[in-house]
Order: C-alpha cells, then sequence, then structure tokens
C-alpha cells in the first residue's frame, strides 16, 4: 500500500485518465497560487480558494465546532432563556462579562457564528452555479471520447476476434443503449456514460441547503408569538390588548395578529398514579371552541394536546402550561360581595404546589379611610394532612384533596398608580399582614370554607376551583419552504450517496496480422466494486457478436495476478495484449 | 381525579430476565470468538490461498469444461497493485459464475479462525449464540414494548437495548447474506454487551407510560430511524478503527517491523481484511446512513414543531444532532476532497462518531435541554 493510503483507485499515470476522471465530478479545481498581478489577481484566487472543496471543509468544520458552546451554555433564545442567562450569569459572575461580550449567550446569532455559515453559503453558491452550467454543458455534449490508452483506465478488459472491427463497435453500441447508457459511436470507439443523476442529486442537495437557510431566515424576520392563560369557561380575541404577551418581528406586528375567537371549555389531565415514576404527567387534553375571523356567533369545537397544536387561520395555538385557579369570593362587613372570580395559581413544581395571589382593589371604605385586601398563597390540589416539617406542598399533581393556604394584608395595593402590575404578585410596599389572634393572620381553607377575617374586614370563601391552562399563539411563516428544502435535501443526497457515475468506453480495432482487437474500459468513483463487474457483464454479452479467438499468447507470463488467480490454461489474457500503444493511434484515421 | 397506570408488571419483569439472559448468551459469544481468535492464530496463513485457489481454479475449471465465455476484468488498486475479476458464462445456459482475485496487497484475510478447524468451531458456536442471544434480546424489546403498549423507545435504557440490538441484527444480516463478514463478530458483540451493561446498569428506568410530548407517532419514525444510525455509525466506526490498524500495520510490515501497532500480534492483523476494504466499508456504511441521519433530524424537527411551535430551538439535543450531521457531512467533502482521502478522513470520521456518541450519552446525562424523557 502507498504511504499516502487510499490515494485510490485512479491508476498512478497522469494524462488520459486524469482528463476523462475530472469531469465525472463537477468539484471545483483546486488551484495553486494566485496568477495574474494586481489587486484583481489577488480577489480572483481569494474567490477561487473561499470557493474550492478545501476551504468549503474548513469551513463545515469549523460551523460544527462553533456551534459547540451554544449547546453547554445556556442561551436566550431557548426556552425560558432569558431566566436560565441571569441564573447563569449570577453563578458565574466574573466570567458573565466576559461571555457576554463574546456573545456566547447568544451563539446563533453571534457575530462570529453569522460569518462562518455566511461565507459557507458564499463559498456553495460560487461552487454551485458553476458547477451548474458546466453540468448543463456535460448533458448538451456527447460523453468524452475514449482515451487514447485504455489500458490506464482503472477496470479494463481485452481479448482478440474473428468478428470485424465495425460489427464488434456497433453491437457494443447497442449493449451499452439497452443498458440505458449514453453511447456515442465515434472514431472507431464507442463512448458511453451512465449516472448523472448523481450530479443532479448533488447539485439538488447542495441547492436545498439555500431553500433551507431561506426558510430560516424568513421564519426569524416574519414570525411572531404570543402567550395567553385562560381559565376554563374563558375565551379571547387574538388582538394585542387581549394576550398576555406578544413577541413580533420586523414583519409581524401587533397590527398584524390573525384575527380569531379562541374559549377554553375545559381541560382535563391525566397522571401517573403507581410506581417509581408517579406523578409524572401522561395525558393533557384542552377542549376549545373557537372561530376564525372576528365573527363569534358560530363556534367550532376542538381539543389541543401536546404535539397536537390547532390550526387556525395562519396561526397555530400550542398547549404548554396547565395549573389550577381556586374560586374564591371575598365579602365586606356588610356582606356585600367586594371580589368574585377564578384566580390562576401558577405551579411551582411537579406536583402543582402553586402559588397566587388575590387582589380586592375595590373594597371600598373601612373606618372612613379607602383601604385595600391583598391575600398571598398557595393552593395544593393534594394536600397532606399536616404541613409539619415540610411547608405548604403538594403531594400529587391531580386534585386528591384540595387546599388552599392564604395570609391576609391590608393597605395600598398601588394599583392605582397607573404603573403595570405582576398580577401574580403583591407589592407589598404600603400593604400589611392582619393579625389574628396574636399570630399573623393565616388560613387554610378546603373547598366550600369561609374564612371569617379579623378585624372586622368581612369574610374570604374558598368556593372550589377551576383549571386554567396556557398556550402559546404562534404564526411562523416558512415552515413550508424549510420543510420543501429539507425533503429535496433528502432526495439529492439520495441520489449523490446511492447512483454511480460511470464511463464505458469500447474500442474494437482490426489488428495488421489479421483478426480484431477489443478493448474495453470503465471508469467509475473509487467507492464503487461495480465497475468492474458491469463491464464484466457487458464483456460476456459482447462476446455473443465477438467471440473470443483463442489461439494466441501463451497465459502465464502476466504480471502476478496474485494468489487467487486461478492457474488456468492457455487463455486469451488480457493484461498483455495492448502494450502496443500505436494500435489504437493507428485506429483513428481508418474510421 | 384521573389515573393512568396501564403497566403489565410480569411483561416488564419477563423483559429484564430476557435482556439479562441476552447479556449471558452475548457474553459466552464473545468467549467463543476469543477462542476462535487465540486458536485461529495458530494456523498459517500461507496455506490458505494455495486452497483458495485451488477451490477457485476448480470452480472455474468445472465450468469452462462447459464451452464458456470467459472475461477477466483488471482492476487498478491503491499503489498501483491490481486486482482481477473474472466472469464466466457457461454457453447456452445464461449462468455467470464470478470470481475475483486480489494483488498481493490488498488481500484481504483469512478470517479469524485461520486455516485452524477448531477454530473455525469456536468461531460458529459463537455465531450460533449470537444468533441465540439476538432471539432472547428481541424479545426483551417486545416485551418491554407489550408490557406498556407503546414503541419500546421511550428513556435511555429502551434506546440503548434496541441500538443495541440493531447493531447485532445488522451484522447478523450481513452475514446471512453471506457476506464475509464473520471477523466482525468479536467487535460487534463486544460493543453489544458494552451497551446493554451500561444501559442496565447505569441508565436502567421502570417499565412506565411516557411523558404527553412523547405521545407521537414521530416517537416511532424519529427515534427508531435515529437508533438505526446510531447502529449503523457504531459499525463504520469499528470499520475505521480497524482500517486505521491495519493500515497502520501494512506500514510497519512494510518498515521491516514484525508486530501491529500498539505491541499487538502480527497474526490478528494478518487474518483481517485488507485496509481498503475496510476503508470501502466504513465509507460504505457512512455514506449509506448519512441521508437518512438527514432524514432523522428532519423527522425531529417536524416533531418539535407539533410539540412546541418551533421547529428548531438550538435545544441541545437538536444542536449535538447538527454538529454530528456537520461532521459526517465534513467526512464525505473530505473524501472527495484531494489530498483528504484515506487516514485523514478516517480521523474525520472518528470525530464524527465522537460527536454522535456525545449525542448520546452526554447531551442525555450532563446537559438538561427539552429532550428529557421518563427517567432518564
Ligand atoms: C453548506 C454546507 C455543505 C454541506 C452540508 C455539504 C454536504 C455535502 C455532502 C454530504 C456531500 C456528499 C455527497 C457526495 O459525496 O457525493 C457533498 C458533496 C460535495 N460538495 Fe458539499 N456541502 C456543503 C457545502 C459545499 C460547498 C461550500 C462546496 C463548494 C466549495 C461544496 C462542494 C461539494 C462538491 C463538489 C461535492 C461533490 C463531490 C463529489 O463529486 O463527490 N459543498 N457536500
Amino acid at each position: 500500500m502507498s504511504n499516502t493510503t487510499t490515494e485510490t483507485e485512479l491508476p498512478p499515470a497522469p494524462g488520459d485518465a486524469d482528463a476523462a476522471a475530472e469531469r465525472l465530478s463537477t468539484a471545483p479545481v483546486e488551484s495553486e497560487g494566485p496568477v495574474g498581478i494586481g489587486t484583481f489577481g489577488w480577489a480572483r484566487w481569494m474567490w477561487r480558494q473561499l470557493t474550492s472543496m478545501r476551504v468549503a471543509l474548513i469551513l463545515l468544520f469549523l460551523l460544527s465546532l462553533a456551534a459547540i458552546p451554544g449547546s453547554l451554555i445556556p442561551q436566550y433564545q431557548n426556552g425560558q432563556g432569558q431566566l436560565k442567562v441571569e441564573a447563569w450569569k449570577a453563578q458565574h459572575a466574573t466570567v458573565a462579562p466576559v461571555y457576554e461580550k463574546l456573545q456566547l449567550f447568544d451563539v446563533y446569532s453571534s457575530v462570529w457564528f453569522s460569518a462562518i455559515y455566511i461565507l459557507l453559503f458564499v463559498s456553495l453558491a460560487g461552487c454551485i452555479v458553476p458547477r451548474t452550467w458546466q453540468f448543463v454543458g456535460v448533458l448538451r455534449a456527447q460523453p468524452p471520447a475514449a482515451p487514447r490508452n485504455l489500458t490506464r483506465m482503472p477496470v479494463y478488459a481485452a481479448w482478440r476476434t474473428e468478428a470485424d472491427a465495425e460489427t464488434v463497435n456497433a453491437a457494443a453500441h447497442r449493449l451499452l443503449r439497452r443498458r440505458r447508457f449514453r453511447a456515442h459511436l465515434s472514431g472507431g470507439a464507442v463512448a458511453a456514460e451512465k449516472g448523472y443523476l448523481r450530479e443532479v442529486g448533488n447539485l439538488l442537495f447542495h441547492l436545498s441547503l439555500f431553500a433551507l437557510l431561506g426558510g430560516f431566515a424568513w421564519a426569524s424576520l416574519a414570525s411572531g408569538s404570543a402567550g395567553k392563560l385562560m381559565v376554563e369557561g374563558e375565551g379571547f380575541s387574538n388582538t394585542i390588548t387581549q394576550l398576555d404577551d406578544f413577541n413580533g418581528t420586523r414583519f409581524y406586528g401587533s397590527e398584524n395578529l390573525d384575527p380569531f375567537y379562541l374559549k377554553l371549555t375545559n381541560f382535563t389531565a391525566k397522571f401517573q398514579a403507581s410506581g417509581s415514576q408517579i406523578g409524572a404527567a401522561r395525558q393533557f387534553t384542552a377542549n376549545v371552541e373557537y372561530s376564525s375571523g372576528s365573527d363569534t356567533s358560530q363556534l367550532k369545537k376542538g381539543t389541543i394536546e401536546v404535539n397536537h397544536p390547532l390550526e387556525i387561520g395562519d396561526s397555530k395555538v400550542f398547549l404548554i402550561g396547565h395549573g389550577f385557579a381556586p374560586l374564591i369570593t371575598v365579602r365586606n362587613a356588610k356582606g356585600e360581595v367586594v371580589y368574585k372570580g377564578a384566580t390562576p395559581f401558577l405551579p411551582q413544581d411537579g406536583n402543582q404546589t402553586s402559588t397566587g395571589v388575590v387582589k380586592v382593589s375595590d373594597y371600598g371604605d373601612k373606618d372612613g379611610q379607602k383601604t385595600q385586601l391583598g391575600f398571598s398563597g398557595f393552593f395544593l390540589p393534594t394536600a397532606p394532612v399536616s404541613f409539619e416539617g415540610t411547608g405548604p406542598i403538594s403531594l400529587f399533581p391531580d386534585d386528591a384533596a384540595p387546599a388552599l393556604v392564604l395570609n391576609a394584608y391590608a393597605g395600598d395595593l398601588g394599583t392605582d398608580s397607573g404603573l403595570p402590575q405582576n398580577i401574580y404578585q403583591l407589592n407589598m410596599r404600603k400593604m400589611t399582614q392582619l393579625v389574628q389572634d396574636g399570630q399573623p393572620a393565616k388560613a387554610r381553607l378546603a373547598p366550600g370554607q369561609t374564612w371569617e377575617l379579623p378585624d372586622g374586614y368581612g369574610t374570604l370563601t374558598f368556593d372550589g376551583y377551576k383549571r386554567w391552562a396556557s398556550f402559546d399563539v404562534s404564526h411562523r411563516p416558512g415552515n413550508e419552504i424549510a420543510l420543501t428544502g429539507a425533503v429535496l435535501a433528502i432526495l439529492g443526497l439520495i441520489g449523490s450517496l446511492f447512483v454511480q457515475r460511470r464511463r464505458i468506453w469500447v474500442r474494437a480495432v482490426a489488428l495488421p496480422g489479421g483478426g480484431t482487437q477489443v478493448e474495453l474500459a470503465g471508469l467509475a468513483r473509487s467507492e464503487s466494486a461495480k465497475i468492474a463487474e458491469e463491464l464484466a457483464e457487458l464483456a460476456v454479452d459482447l462476446q455473443d457478436d465477438a467471440p473470443a479467438a483463442d489461439d494466441e499468447e501463451p497465459a502465464g507470463d502476466g504480471p502476478a495476478e496474485g494468489p487467487a488467480e486461478p492457474a488456468e490454461p492457455a487463455e486469451p489474457e488480457d493484461s498483455e495484449v495492448p502494450a502496443d500503444p500505436t494500435v489504437p493511434a493507428d485506429q483513428n484515421a481508418k474510421e | 381525579m384521573h389515573l393512568a397506570s396501564g403497566v403489565d408488571p410480569q411483561l416488564a419483569d419477563l423483559s429484564n430476565k430476557l435482556i439479562y439472559s441476552a447479556m449471558v448468551v452475548y457474553t459466552i459469544a464473545m468467549f467463543a470468538h476469543m477462542i476462535e481468535w487465540t486458536f485461529g492464530s495458530k494456523g498459517a496463513v500461507a496455506v490458505r490461498s494455495q486452497q483458495q485457489s485451488g477451490s477457485l481454479a476448480e470452480t472455474v475449471a468445472a465450468v469452462e469444461a462447459k464451452a464458456a465465455k470467459k472475461v477477466t476484468v483488471t482492476v487498478a488498486g491503491a499503489g498501483g497493485s491490481t486486482t482481477t475479476l473474472t466472469r464466466t458464462a457457461v454457453a447456452g445456459e445464461g449462468a455467470t459464475v464470478v470470481t475475483s482475485g486480489r494483488g498481493a496487497e490488498e488481500e484481504d484475510g483469512p478470517g479469524a479462525a485461520g486455516t485452524s478447524e477448531r477454530a473455525d468451531l469456536a468461531g460458529r458456536i459463537a455465531v450460533s449464540l449470537t444468533v441465540l442471544g439476538a432471539l432472547l434480546h428481541a424479545g426483551g424489546i417486545v416485551t418491554r414494548g407489550l408490557s406498556v403498549s407503546r414503541w419500546p423507545w421511550g428513556n435511555m435504557y429502551e434506546f440503548s437495548c434496541a441500538f443495541a440490538f440493531a447493531m447485532t441484527a445488522a451484522y447478523l444480516g450481513l452475514l446471512a447474506a453471506r457476506k464475509n463478514v464473520r471477523w466482525l463478530g468479536l467487535p460487534v458483540v463486544l460493543a453489544g454487551l458494552l451497551t446493554l451493561g451500561i444501559a442496565t446498569t447505569v441508565l436502567y428506568t421502570d417499565s412506565d407510560q411516557l411523558v404527553p410530548a412523547l405521545h407521537s407517532p414521530w416517537l416511532a419514525i424519529h427515534v427508531s430511524t435515529a437508533i438505526f444510525c446510531g447502529g449503523a455509525f457504531y459499525a463504520a466506526f469499528i470499520a475505521t478503527l480497524l482500517y486505521l490498524g491495519k493500515d497502520a500495520f501494512d506500514k510497519r510490515i512494510a518498515a521491516g517491523l514484525t508486530t501491529g501497532p500498539l505491541g499487538t500480534s502480527a497474526s490478528i492483523w494478518r487474518r483481517l481484511p485488507a485496509a481498503s476494504t475496510f476503508d470501502k466499508l466504513s465509507y460504505r456504511i457512512n455514506a449509506l446512513v448519512f441521508p437518512l441521519w438527514t432524514f432523522t433530524i428532519i423527522a425531529g424537527a417536524v416533531w418539535a414543531e407539533a410539540a412546541w411551535g418551533k421547529y428548531w430551538e438550538w435545544d441541545p439535543k437538536e444542536t449535538w444532532s447538527f454538529i454530528t450531521w456537520v461532521a459526517y457531512a465534513c467526512y464525505l467533502h473530505a473524501r472527495a476532497t484531494a489530498g483528504w482521502k484515506g487516514r485523514k478522513a478516517a480521523y474525520l470520521a472518528l470525530a464524527a462518531f465522537a460527536c454522535w456518541l456525545f449525542n448520546y450519552y452526554g447531551v442525555n446525562i450532563f446537559v438538561t435541554g427539552k429532550h428529557s424523557y421518563a427517567g432518564i
């Protein structure tokens, strides 16, 4: 084996073979150094470099390296990215600013990552466009004529026959055509080629990478997503005022929101009730009613599950979370209802230990002073008998033993200041905790129970609870483009990797001493062993028209064929016949 | 209150027992292969070629007796060596016999057993045991699936079992197709045992239902193709390693040394196929699997779109699948680029497989992302 190991298959001598092989692939030719003078020469050289296979290889390698940090360091753009990045930064205070500078929290939109893939795609464009033209040229031309010295080809066979050269060539032409080669008979030889789909596949694959990139780009410029939490029985219209939050992009702002109406009728959840994974989620279903457009008189029924979003217009609605919303009624001292409603509590752990607040901003006056009430606490779908040692936690994510645990505060909630407030938190600045029996006022309630608030503030009743579900309303165009690109890429790859492009030449030449010398040679890409078999099959078929004359050459003086070569009697041995280079040269004159 | 259960504990238990039995049987198969290699080394290599050419000559002669059409094709090989392929067609019967010989440098070794009959017997026993092990293994996977009435690949334990099976089945399939791959027996059984060992100790999770995100037909599509790709990449990896080893061995022999790399015995390397055979094998497997791996990633993206609303979020698992994909694309490019064939390309293939391994074990265990499964 040579030192460069498998620098395979092409015979050592350059010349014919290389020239013929070159166009078996439209891969760009490696250039040596800058040619010409001045800036133009250099620019051209750099462009050549950029579009060379070697640089494409390096860029690909860099791309995979550059993708690594983003998988190890939290990223802004991942789910809950913001929170995770902040947590990470707090833990690694010293390096965080450096990382921030290096855009390591935003790898996939960073300058350096973008630079690599943009260069790669420029290189790809610079490579693929000329290749496409070149390939069109190849398709329009005839298969390249037979090289003079066929023995130099990687696969070769020859024998002597009594049939005349023209018949043999014609037969070879016919046989190759039947094998669906593009064959061409001229100059006393047949040139044939097959497997163009390889090149087509390869070009298609690389071109569809552009479609993929385009889909990606379009999605990042024209998509938007919004969040909405609904308690069972609630509905909303997809407008900026009714959504909880909205993230738009350049071409999809709040004014572009798809008009539709969606209502959550009810929500069901199933959990693992036994075994080591007790409490693990098994199934969530949101039953909804919706209408596309702004007309809400005609509602359609639908369900949204994990993996099964609901498509309304150009938007898709995904189920992303769920929880409980206790139904709470607050009455003042006179028994008037000052607060009534389902209040969503947010789950804090896998067992739906949920926290939330109740803000009674319309409480009215007490002791001649304008007063507001606030409650904060926990909703526990399966509360333990006692909180001793554990604090208020839920033991199971479903509602086996629901309980509401609340602290009561009075004062100024700050809701009148006009500033936006977090509805899941109390602003404690001007609130004081009520005191009951010398202790901070606190109660644990089962559904239906009422809490008599201290100091004549009235009562709070835990009427029951509903479930809520939160949804992501996502508008993402460009998916179709990306998917089409992806499918074409796979088809292209299949063509590119499974189809063999190969050439076969047949040359029959009348020998000076009578009879005809038949030579067959084949050329294919290195990885295929099939070309040898294909050539052998063709040769066997051709022997119907050009039977081998078994008169000549004593066997055994050919080059050592390796131990597996049968020790055989006199046979038309191939390797020694065409050693005379003048024979094919004369041939051209003959035809 | 809603409860979901639906685990059949008896089947789940049976599944575990079957997997353990498969491991025991594979272990015995491994010993049998080791015996094959040990005894086989005593047989002389040179004898074989005579024998083989003898038998080839007989075949050819038998055919020729009936007035045959015969063609011998010369195939140029690496470093200027040549190979021949002879095709003989019996006149009037349409039957053809293909025999191929190799130039001396490219010759494939005779296989683990060498010429020793005892070693050959050990090898046959090993293969039979591997078949038995694979049957038990398949039983373990099927009962695991039946115990929870779903596809049995919802967590890493289940992937690993399926993955080890895919690899063994691929090897046995090649044997059944009469390919000369018995030399792969020892590495395959070893790799299978290693995977199952890690699965049953580190990754074990009780049989159970899946979190809702995994309730999807894409589970069957995306995950089974991923498992298949893994098994195939593994096989290509073994072939790449053997290529590097054999190539190093050839160079050492050329340099006048008498042992293989790392002090290994020359007789082992002599019995293995030629370096170029390994090289082609690993290229073919990788090239075959690359489109499927592309499909796996795309199927994953389509699933992610349905489950999470975005088809690509640079979640660690996605990122590493992408890295693996680009690494294999690198390797394929390298093969098509002048000056990058042979060892350099082989190193790229190793790096690509390392990415794959990290994606499989590393990301699932050390990095948290959205791809969390039931259990690990
Ligand atoms: C965007 C990233 C790219 C990816 C993922 C990629 C992927 C691939 C793959 C998987 C193959 C293997 C197909 C085969 O062996 O026939 C291939 C072949 C090829 N690629 Fe790329 N490629 C990329 C960029 C480029 C660029 C920038 C160039 C031009 C400099 C290029 C030129 C080629 C050529 C010429 C072949 C065919 C070589 C041959 O004839 O076998 N590719 N590419």
